[in-house]
């Protein structure tokens, strides 16, 4: 994991009120990587982005230790620096601004860019990478499709020209076809240059976008490695991949550090992840 | 017929006064999600220091002042109160607001005592004839002022980069802070606004016909919150329409006073409110509140 500095996490635990979701966390995105999360409903997967976003406290939870850091300097926990820093978050279930048309929901993604030229190079950008909405300016973003909502919300924080762009689940609930589509353009937009943190339940398509994986359960780091032998592991074969039966033995594997207070969990049983 | 003509012109001349101040009401519940109680208070500051200052500034001085008073007035409250009050319910933060709005009233009304303020508006009691409806001037200008307004405010609204701000947040506070967009300042830019228009409408409400500033002016700016929510509280549009039909049913009920006495008398003031809980029987969020385009 050389290379310049990216986004590092270390030691994050995050609270919501009494409720711990993280612990002791660790996970790196060096620049220009794609690294992926992957992990279970609740696993804590939003929780992570939402640390480095700054927007826990929309949910009423908060660092409680650990830093999350970007190029070499501390985030502060306010989402318009971290914006400004280029750390951009498309948020779980796509958000896009319902009421607003498409045209204004990009110029909305833009709102943190002071350098026009700049906003009008994203908007082309934007426009080569999802032409259906250069098609499509003033209809109201609440009238698209599954997909099309999914590809505008990236597109949005595309547009306020990020260097680490932050997915949570981006292909939920859409038709192979269209995360096959929406896997393509993540790989597209990493090529252009931007760092790519992807946090996914569908685990094959994450593994074949990322350099590196993490792999949380319950509010901890269980499996983490590069993302072609955890695809290769059995653990995450049988647990994440749908391939095999499934067992109750706690889980093992490369670098898993498992919780001390892990007894037998139930075995999730992942039906989605068979793309 | 002219006395309807004159009490439809009347009425909607004071219908775009209400939309004013309702429109403010409307801005700040967008941004901010709360119910704001101290707008009457807002607007009494605001005609205060027009009433107070005219005299040594000249008319305009006082008016610009009491607007960029009243605007200030509005961001502190924002920034000392409303910011601060980590309370988890904007229910509560509206009731903290009834508790400003009391203060500040009560506050602006001991000032005032017993007083009517003139405000030294440059149109006094002249009146406007047209063909054969007479029409007071100040009437005829807070038409004009208001209609200017609102036209810049709603392309403000649709077309600025604080506009789309705005609609971002209202629609998705935590979206929009994902883009970047600085919420404070959202939420102080709107209580500022509200301010500003609430200052203008405080000028029309206690102008001729008006005797002038006094303690219930208050009364008089309570009439919008009925017109900002038969409207929908979260629609500028409906701002405007509910302005409006206050504005017309509570001239043409007082000018018909005498033909409505089996409802009592003073139906005119009543009126506003009774609009109100009639039309959100038959639309609970008023005639333009939102209801969900998303599809999930
Ligand atoms: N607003 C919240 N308040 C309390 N607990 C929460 C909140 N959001 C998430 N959690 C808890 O934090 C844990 C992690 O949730 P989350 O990060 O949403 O998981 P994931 O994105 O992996 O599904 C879960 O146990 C969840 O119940
Ligand atoms: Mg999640």
């Amino acid at each position: 994991m050389a290379g310049e500095a990216g986004l590092e996490i270390t030691d994050l635990a995050v609270h919501y009120g009494p409720v711990r979701a993280l612990r002791g966390v660790r996970v790196t995105v060096p620049r220009g990587a794609v690294v992926a999360v992957l992990g279970a409903n609740g696993a804590g997967k939003t929780t992570l982005l939402r640390a480095v976003s700054g927007t826990l406290r929309f949910h009423r939870g908060g660092v409680t230790s650990g830093t999350v850091s970007f190029g070499g300097s501390r985030l502060n926990g306010s989402p318009a620096a971290a914006v400004a820093r280029g750390v951009v978050q498309v948020p779980e279930g796509r958000r896009v601004f319902a009421r607003m048309t498409v045209a204004e929901n990009l110029r909305a993604g833009a709102l943190g860019v002071r350098d026009r030229t700049k906003v009008a190079e994203a908007r082309d950008r934007v426009h080569s990478l999802f032409p259906i909405l250069a098609e499509r300016p003033h209809q109201r973003a609440g009238l698209l499709s599954g997909g099309e909502q999914q590809m505008l919300s990236i597109a949005r924080a595309l547009m306020a020209n990020p260097s680490m762009l932050l997915l949570d689940e981006p292909t939920l609930g859409l038709a192979p076809m269209m995360a096959a589509r929406i896997a393509a353009t993540i790989r597209e937009i990493n090529e252009q240059g931007t760092s790519v943190l992807l946090v996914e339940q569908n685990a094959a398509m994450a593994l074949g976008l990322a350099s590196h994986a993490y792999v949380l359960e319950v509010g901890e780091v269980a499996l983490s490695g590069p993302a072609a032998e955890l695809a290769a592991s059995d653990e995450v074969r049988r647990r994440y991949l749908g391939v095999g039966t499934p067992e109750t033995d706690r889980p093992v594997g490369i670098g898993a550090d498992a919780p001390p207070e892990a007894t037998p969990r139930p075995v999730r049983t992942l039906p989605r992840w068979t793309a | 017929m002219t006395t309807f003509l004159e009490l439809l012109v009347n009425g909607i001349s004071v219908g775009a006064v209400y939309a004013l101040i309702a429109l403010g009401f409307v801005v700040i519940f967008k941004a901010t999600e709360v119910v704001n109680f101290t707008h009457a208070s807002l607007l009494l500051a605001g005609g205060f220091l027009v009433a107070k200052l005219h005299p040594a500034l000249g008319f305009w001085l006082a008016l610009a002042a009491g607007v960029a008073g009243a605007a200030l007035v509005g961001a502190l409250i924002e920034f000392l109160i409303i910011r601060r009050a980590r309370v988890g319910s904007h229910g509560v933060l509206a009731i903290v607001t009834i508790g400003v709005d009391i203060l500040l009233t009560t506050e602006l009304t001991r000032e005032i005592g017993t007083d009517v303020l003139a405000l030294g508006d440059p149109w006094r009691d002249q009146v406007l004839h047209l063909g054969p409806i007479m029409i007071a001037e100040t009437r005829v200008v807070a038409l004009g002022v208001a209609a200017a307004l609102i036209t810049a405010f709603l392309l403000a609204f649709k077309f600025t980069g604080w506009g789309v701000a705005m609609r971002a947040t209202a629609e998705d506070a935590e979206t929009a802070a994902l883009m970047g967009v600085r919420l404070g300042r959202v939420s102080l830019s709107a209580w500022a606004v509200a301010g500003a228009l609430a200052a203008i409408a405080a000028l029309f409400l206690c102008v001729f016909p008006t005797p002038g500033l006094d303690r219930s002016t208050t009364a008089a700016a309570m009439k919008a919150f009925p017109a900002a929510i038969l409207g929908g509280l979260d629609s500028t549009t409906g701002a405007l329409a509910g302005g409006l039909i206050v504005g017309v049913t509570e001239a043409l009920m007082s000018g018909y006073q005498s033909q409505l006495a089996f409802l009592g008398r003073g139906i005119g003031d009543a009126a506003p409110f009774l609009v109100m809980i009639a039309i959100l029987l038959f639309r609970p969020a008023g005639i333009f509140g939102t209801k969900e385009l998303a599809r999930v």
